[in-house]
């Protein structure tokens, strides 16, 4: 279960913070990503129009989800594939052990997919002794390295390529050379090959559910999902159910929207569609094709004041943008889901106390909201889930006592000034220039320089220029 | 030139609990500047806290008591000028819905949200006041904050107030970029807070200009914080102005 305490989440961002190879990567990447988000939405004719309507059919759709999830189950169904409903991560993860197990396989080739992340289905399917192997090449290279996604669009953002040379070399029992990218993915392409033609099983995710036709939407830049859905007998993919979408109008909308803000491309390489399994003339293709619905704490967010964040397409636009997880990375933030959008959903779907430090990893900057391509306001979530802390005490107790007595101080305009007038004798030993002289382990403020008081306040001020008003 | 009533040449200054206790003369500044302009400034001395740190924290309720004291302290002032965007925002966007639960004060909330104004949103749209070139006047990059740039779409004004006073803007890459401040942030993640000050004086230190200029004072102490001791200058934007236009 995810855990991110204020000190777990001080100490893994100080530890990012030091590393200079992450911090290149971080640095390199997201600005790419800002960069090419903003040329490719500058290509169509009105940008904001078009977020205004994605915004608009995705809440549309949410106010009727129930709905549009059932004809998109009957839909899928008339197309020959079989819907399963899962309630939280365990009933996921058996549906797809399951379903493997029904058809004695051992192995399973995957896509990226955010939500197979989310319940942790490797390490279940692991535990049921099924080999699955991830197939996007960022994928692979942590599934390799063991680590959990530093981005949710692009996974192995922080390593370079020296590391992925090793964690192939040790793969394939052969040196590698780490300054030829080619020969490396031309390695990655021979192992996966082979993984393809041999798994028994395709897992991936949907990136859409297009309701009308029963259809799931793939989204990839490496035509491994075409492998994943194309070679194997039997495919499986996880849907969030918040994924659906009523018509191919509305996934046309969405689609021209997603990989702009995401990788700053006009359409990602490949846009795969798959309706039910394949036909019996097909020359291949999965002769089963399973999709989970996975709710894990969905459902319960509709109609609260939350359910905004279930608009999300999982472009990771506000990851690029946000000043904070350019400086942490994605792993600071202890989740499959990183960054503002990770701030928010991960104590909404995992938990506020478990998941304390998230709503407060932001400077409230509102970068994340002025990219988000369905306007998601993640700084308005971001304070309701600091309100919740605040009332439920999750803020420890020496905290709540300053912020109240704070609070109270500032109500008494006299009483305030006279501590502040005793603050300005008591302060006068550390008083360097403008700044107060603190031991650094004493500042709360770290490395950088508090302010001392002023000599005197504006209020003590205005009683000498109040009259020089002409 | 119109023909003003006696009121709309009356203005309240909220100067802020940090302008009022750490930076005292951005807030003399801003009364000469509001003076030069044409109005009267008065100062109600009951004045604190706008109360915007408490509900960032998510101590609302300590906030709302902030909002509703705020509004009886400048309820009856035709219109209320503060020297910070940031500010500004909490009156305008969040105090409405911080007392919507009494109805009266809802009401009076509405009413100071449409009369509180930034100071350079105030001198160009509503006192329409001109600075004159000074001769000498420095090269300055400006820091857009955050508050002020994505809240109150404040973006033109404080530029075209430095332009007109006869400097020259070397503007940075990314100067809508977070200084890192943040309110309580910056002491609950300094570490963080102080990353992204750095990434932020790296860019505006890159232009080589004079000075860095921003108008909020939150954005000002951070940035200072770090600034200390290297030949870097940060300023807010009531100063420079003051004193090009003295």
């Amino acid at each position: 279960m995810s855990h991110v305490t204020f000190r777990e989440f001080r100490s893994g961002a100080a530890q990012a913070i030091a590393n200079p190879h992450l911090q290149q990567a971080l640095d390199g990447a997201t600005l790419k990503f800002r960069t090419d988000r903003q040329s490719r939405l500058a290509e169509i004719p009105d940008p904001d129009a078009l977020r205004d309507q994605l915004k608009a059919i995705r809440s549309a759709t949410l106010a009727h989800l129930a709905e549009h999830l059932e004809t998109f189950e009957r839909q899928a169904q008339a197309a020959g594939a079989q819907v399963h409903w899962a309630r939280d991560a365990e009933e996921a993860n058996r549906l797809v052990i399951d379903i493997v197990r029904q058809h004695g396989a051992h192995m399973a080739v995957k896509t990226k997919s955010m939500a197979t992340e989310e319940i942790h289905l490797n390490p279940a399917l692991k535990a049921a002794r099924i080999t699955s192997v991830e197939t996007d090449l960022g994928e692979w290279i942590i599934q390799l390295a063991g680590e959990p996604p530093a981005h949710i669009v692009v996974p192995a953002l922080h390593k370079t390529r020296a590391q992925v040379a090793e964690l192939f070399t040790r793969e394939v029992n052969r040196p590698l050379d780490p300054e030829n990218i080619p020969a490396l993915t031309t390695e990655a392409r021979r192992v996966l090959r082979e993984k393809f033609l041999a798994a028994g099983i395709g897992i991936t995710g949907a990136n859409i559910g297009v309701a009308e036709t029963g259809s799931i939407v793939l989204v990839t830049n490496e035509g491994n999902g075409r492998m994943v859905t194309g070679a194997p007998p039997v495919h499986i993919a996880v849907m969030g159910i918040e994924k659906v979408c009523p018509t191919w109008d509305d996934a046309a909308v969405w689609l021209s929207l997603l990989a702009r803000s995401s990788t700053g491309q006009p359409l990602s390489v490949y846009t795969t569609a798959i309706t039910g399994p394949a036909h019996p003339d097909d020359p291949d293709g999965p002769r089963e094709v399973h999709i989970i619905l996975l709710d894990n704490g969905r459902s319960r967010l509709v109609g609260t004041q939350y359910e905004e964040v279930l608009q999300c397409i999982r472009c990771g636009a506000c990851l690029n943008a946000c000043p904070v997880y350019q400086e942490v990375g994605g792993h600071t933030y202890g989740n499959p889901y990183s960054g503002p959008i990770g701030s928010v959903l991960v104590p909404l779907l995992f938990g506020l106390k478990e998941n304390e430090a998230l709503p407060h990893a932001s400077s409230l900057c509102g970068a994340c909201l002025e990219v988000c391509p369905v306007r998601i306001d993640l700084p308005r979530m971001l304070l309701a889930l600091r309100a919740e802390e605040a009332t439920t005490k999750v803020i420890p107790w020496p905290e709540r006592l300053i912020e109240m007595a704070a609070a109270r101080l500032l109500g008494h305009r006299r009483l305030f000034g006279l501590l502040t007038d005793i603050g300005r004798v008591f302060q006068i030993p550390f008083v360097r220039g403008r700044s107060l002289r603190v031991p650094r382990r004493l500042n709360p403020a770290g490395a950088r320089n508090l302010p001392s008081l002023s000599k005197r306040s504006f209020h003590a001020m205005w009683e000498d220029i109040k009259s020089e008003d002409s | 030139m119109t023909l003003k009533s006696e009121n709309s040449k009356r203005v309240a200054l909220m100067v802020t609990c940090m302008v009022d206790q750490v930076m005292p003369e951005i807030g003399v500044a801003t009364v000469k500047l509001l003076r030069r302009a044409g109005y009267r400034v008065e100062f109600p001395a009951d004045q604190t806290c706008c109360g915007q740190p408490f509900f960032n924290s998510g101590f609302r309720e300590q906030a709302a008591a902030l909002v509703r004291r705020t509004i009886e302290i400048f309820g009856d002032c035709p219109a209320v000028v503060l020297p910070g965007g940031s500010c500004t925002a909490m009156i305008r966007l969040e105090y409405p819905h911080l007392v919507e639960a009494w109805p009266d004060w809802h009401e009076r909330a509405l009413q100071m949200a449409a009369k509180t104004f930034e100071l350079s949103e105030f001198l160009v749209h509503h006192a329409q006041w001109q600075p004159k070139a000074a001769a000498g006047a420095p090269r300055v990059t400006y820091h857009d904050s955050c508050h002020m740039n994505r809240l109150l779409h404040l973006k033109s004004e404080p530029r075209t107030l430095l332009k007109a006073a006869g400097c020259t803007i070397a503007e940075m890459d990314e100067s809508d970029r977070c200084c890192g401040f943040g309110g309580v942030f910056s002491i609950r993640m300094p570490v963080v807070s102080n990353a992204m000050t750095a990434e932020k004086l790296r860019r505006a230190s890159a232009t080589g200009a004079d000075l860095l200029v921003a108008s909020d004072p939150g954005c000002l102490m951070q940035m200072r914080g770090l600034l200390a001791g290297s030949e870097g200058r940060a300023e807010h934007l009531a100063v420079v102005l003051e004193e090009l236009t003295r």
